[in-house]
């Protein structure tokens, strides 16, 4: 033990008298330059070896190197923090542990220099769960703001009075980001009596135009500008895969925003279908559009592609694709273009979509027609 | 077989084998043949017998462990997302864990149920290991966890990703860490500097889903050669440069991965197919192939002149030469590891954690059967007389 505090502490004595808490921001600077491709590896590699010396008091240091990086940047650095604490921990010496809850209180880094920051000090300090993460309900890390989550709906479900537990469900719904925790507090609500919609908890929008099918024999559709792509005209009609097609309204009932295209078209194969909806936005700001969709797909945001996937029957889920776009205020269209192949096998008839607007933590971003 | 062929590839073999000991250094082993012929390991086992320890694992896997030296590493992912990608090593003798880091994912996530962003095996070069997820990351530490570079290759392939989850496991040669990623959204395989991550070459794959790995073979003039396998072909490129070696068009299996014996090459193509590969040859050609074969449930293993597949889960055994059939033997479960053949035993561990083993001598018999009681979805790994098993729960060390 001795042997090991006094090696941690010439280290330290060396690191600092050559590479002071600056130091630690030009090494974390160059790692943050890694990009794509592997661009900035030399610099980097030579950086990191440094950085993950660094004395364990300057972690706040070296995680404040997230700040503003890449998620490649990130990892980079996530590593050299856990080299740092763990080596510190092993020598038997203790972590900042102050340091790293002021990091975690600052909402201005990094939500995974955050992230890393808790854990580093679970690592060694089971009690700071408690101490830390009730205040974290509405975190900008979402990771944090799960743990938050969890916590509450641990101790709503421990309270004996129905009406506190349902309120304590309620604080815990509304702060929910993730699926599995949306609809254990939906649940627990219910069973209480209490409503809950979850469309508008999602953001999932529920009434649609639709048209088609259009022809994808062969896949090959997909690449195809049919009408509604160059122009929406909901009194158009055009020629389909089978003769005339015509916009039609559908709103869906499932609560997840699924619009099942085999019921509502009957059974297709090598088809297409667009789907638009009218989104009136009370402002202009950014948004996210995630749709989950097991078939080919494209989304457009006021006549702009924003991504297109050419994927069939490779699974589906709730905000499997995800595109950013900015929203004007007024009247905004949304316009996908769902594709489904001609393949014969029992798990691969599924034809449908669920779409959402929310916000780049999932939170929903309702329009005022809705 | 002309011995004069065959001496090149037994002299590679006996170089490689005197530098790497007891290590297990990627899928199926180092040689990727899933064989440690010499291994003593115990028949029976269980949570009380012949289990030398057990190390709780975080999150879920479908990987198998590697082992450097005395080490063993793991890779799992976690986290609700599954975005969380772990690297973990243990003491080979104690089960202590050494070391554990961990990244975020930047590639695509989803996978089925069942599977895990921690299905690709790790490799290492036995300074250094890669760790590579479904999500087409793929980090490079020293053996002490020091982070040598990260890549995110979903980044560099935009829309590469299969949401049913992918698993091909890297493997290394000649400085180069090979990745194959076969997808419908955008496949690739791509050669990677071991030294410092940088691309030396890519090359596009087709747009379909694979779950197969590559395997190193010799290749012209003794240089090392990696071998693609997808639905429709199978190509052989130089490792250094990715040049076009071969090109052999047939229709290959998409789960389970070739291994090579001698200049035979053994696949799941019609059944199984032993192709006719060598340093010189410029295509393959079939030797045999053999629809009572088929391997669609685990990877083959050839050892000592027989071939041993598992067709759903029976498991079979086969002339080399011929690709006659010789015995089989019903197992029980669902499988997604490969079996490990030891000591005159074949190891097989079903889903449900239910360790199967056989005698080859006894044509398959079924002399033991072992209840872990926990999930197996990983391929075990051998290194000296041990069996390290990976569950969902933890990693088990078993040894007499």
């Amino acid at each position: 033990m001795v042997r090991a505090f006094v090696a941690t502490l010439l280290l330290s004595t060396y690191f600092l008298s050559s590479v002071g808490a600056e130091s630690i921001q030009d090494l974390t600077k160059t790692i943050r330059a890694v990009e794509v491709n592997g661009q900035g590896h030399p610099a980097a590699i030579a950086a990191w070896k440094e950085l993950s010396q660094a004395p364990a008091d300057q972690l706040p240091v070296v995680l404040a190197g997230m700040d503003g990086a890449n998620k490649l940047a990130v990892n980079w650095l996530r590593a050299a923090a856990d080299t740092i604490a763990q080596r510190q921990i092993r020598a038997g010496q203790k972590l900042p542990i102050e340091g790293l809850e002021a990091f975690i209180a600052d909402h201005d880094h990094h939500p995974r220099a955050r992230r890393t920051a808790y854990e580093l000090i679970l690592l060694v300090d089971q009690t700071a769960k408690q101490r830390i993460i009730p205040q974290l309900l509405n975190d900008p890390s979402l990771e944090l703001r799960r743990d938050a989550v969890a916590d509450l709906l641990q101790k709503a479900a421990a309270l004996q009075a129905k009406d506190e537990a349902s309120a304590a469900f309620r604080k815990a719904l509304s702060s929910a980001r993730d699926l599995d925790q949306i609809d254990l507090a939906t649940d627990k609500l219910r069973e209480a009596g209490e409503t809950v919609d979850l469309p508008v908890h999602f953001g999932f929008l529920m009434k649609w135009d639709l048209v088609g099918p259009f022809d994808n024999s062969e896949k090959k559709g997909f690449d195809v500008a049919y009408p509604p792509e160059k122009a929406v005209d909901l009194t158009a009609s055009y020629d389909g895969k089978d003769g005339e097609v015509k916009w039609f309204q559908y709103a869906t009932t499932n609560e997840y925003g699924v619009v099942d295209l085999n019921e509502v078209l009957d059974k297709h194969k090598g088809a297409i279908v667009y789907a638009h909806a009218s989104y009136v936005a009370d402002e202009a700001r950014p948004i996210e559009i995630r749709l989950g969709c097991i078939n080919g797909n494209k989304i457009w945001l006021n006549g702009k592609l924003l991504t297109q996937n050419h994927v069939y029957h490779a699974s589906t889920s709730i905000d499997q694709y995800i595109a950013a776009g900015t929203l004007k205020a007024g009247v905004n269209h949304i316009l996908i273009k769902v594709a489904q192949n001609e393949q014969t096998d029992s798990w691969a008839q599924r034809w449908q979509f669920q779409l959402r607007v929310c916000d780049q933590y999932g939170t929903a971003v309702l329009g005022s027609n809705r | 077989m002309p011995l004069t062929r065959l001496y090149p590839l037994t002299l590679l073999c006996i170089s490689v084998i005197l530098c790497m000991g007891a290590d297990w250094r990627q899928f199926r082993g180092t040689h990727s043949n899933s064989v440690a012929a010499d291994a003593n390991l115990p028949v029976n086992w269980s949570a009380d017998e012949n289990v030398a320890w057990k190390s709780p694992l975080p999150g879920r896997a479908a990987s198998s462990p590697i082992i450097v030296g005395k080490q063993v590493y793991v890779t799992r992912s976690g986290g609700v997302k599954q975005d969380r990608l772990y690297v973990l090593s243990f003491d080979t003798e104690t089960g202590k864990q050494m070391w554990r880091r961990e990244f975020w994912a930047t590639g695509r996530t989803y996978t089925h149920p069942t599977s895990s962003v921690a299905a690709p095996t790790p490799a290492s070069d036995g300074k250094r290991i890669v760790a590579f997820y479904s999500s087409n990351d793929l980090a490079c530490l020293d053996l002490d966890g020091n982070l040598l570079w990260y890549r995110g290759l979903g980044l560099d392939f935009d829309k590469a990703g299969n949401d049913v989850g992918m698993s091909s496991s890297p493997v290394i040669a000649d400085g180069v860490v090979i990745v194959q990623a076969e997808n419908q959204g955008n496949s690739f395989a791509t050669g990677i500097s071991l030294e410092d991550g940088r691309p030396l070459w890519k090359t596009p794959r087709p747009a379909m889903a694979n779950w197969a790995s590559p395997i190193i073979v010799p290749g012209p003039s003794g240089k090392p050669a990696v071998i693609l396998q997808s639905p429709g072909d199978l190509k052989a490129h130089d490792v250094q440069t990715g040049k076009e070696l071969w090109n052999f068009t047939g229709g290959f299996g998409t789960i389970t991965s070739a291994t090579l014996s001698g200049e035979l090459l053994l696949l799941n193509s019609g059944g199984m197919t032993a192709l006719r590969i060598g340093l010189d040859i410029t295509t393959p050609d079939v030797y045999w192939s053999q629809n009572r074969l088929s391997s669609n449930g685990a990877s083959p293993v050839v050892h000592d002149g027989k071939v041993y597949v598992l067709s759903g889960s029976i498991a079979k055994c086969g002339d080399l030469q011929t690709g006659e059939l010789l015995w089989q033997s019903r197992l029980e479960g669902r499988f997604w590891a490969s079996p490990i053949l030891a000591g005159g035993h074949l190891y097989y561990v079903n889903q449900e954690g239910l360790g199967q083993v056989l005698s080859i001598a006894e044509e398959g018999k079924i002399v033991a059967k072992n209840e872990m009681g926990e999930v197996v979805l990983g391929t075990p790994a051998v290194s000296g007389d041990a069996l390290f098993i990976p569950t969902d729960k933890n990693l088990w060390r078993v040894s007499k």
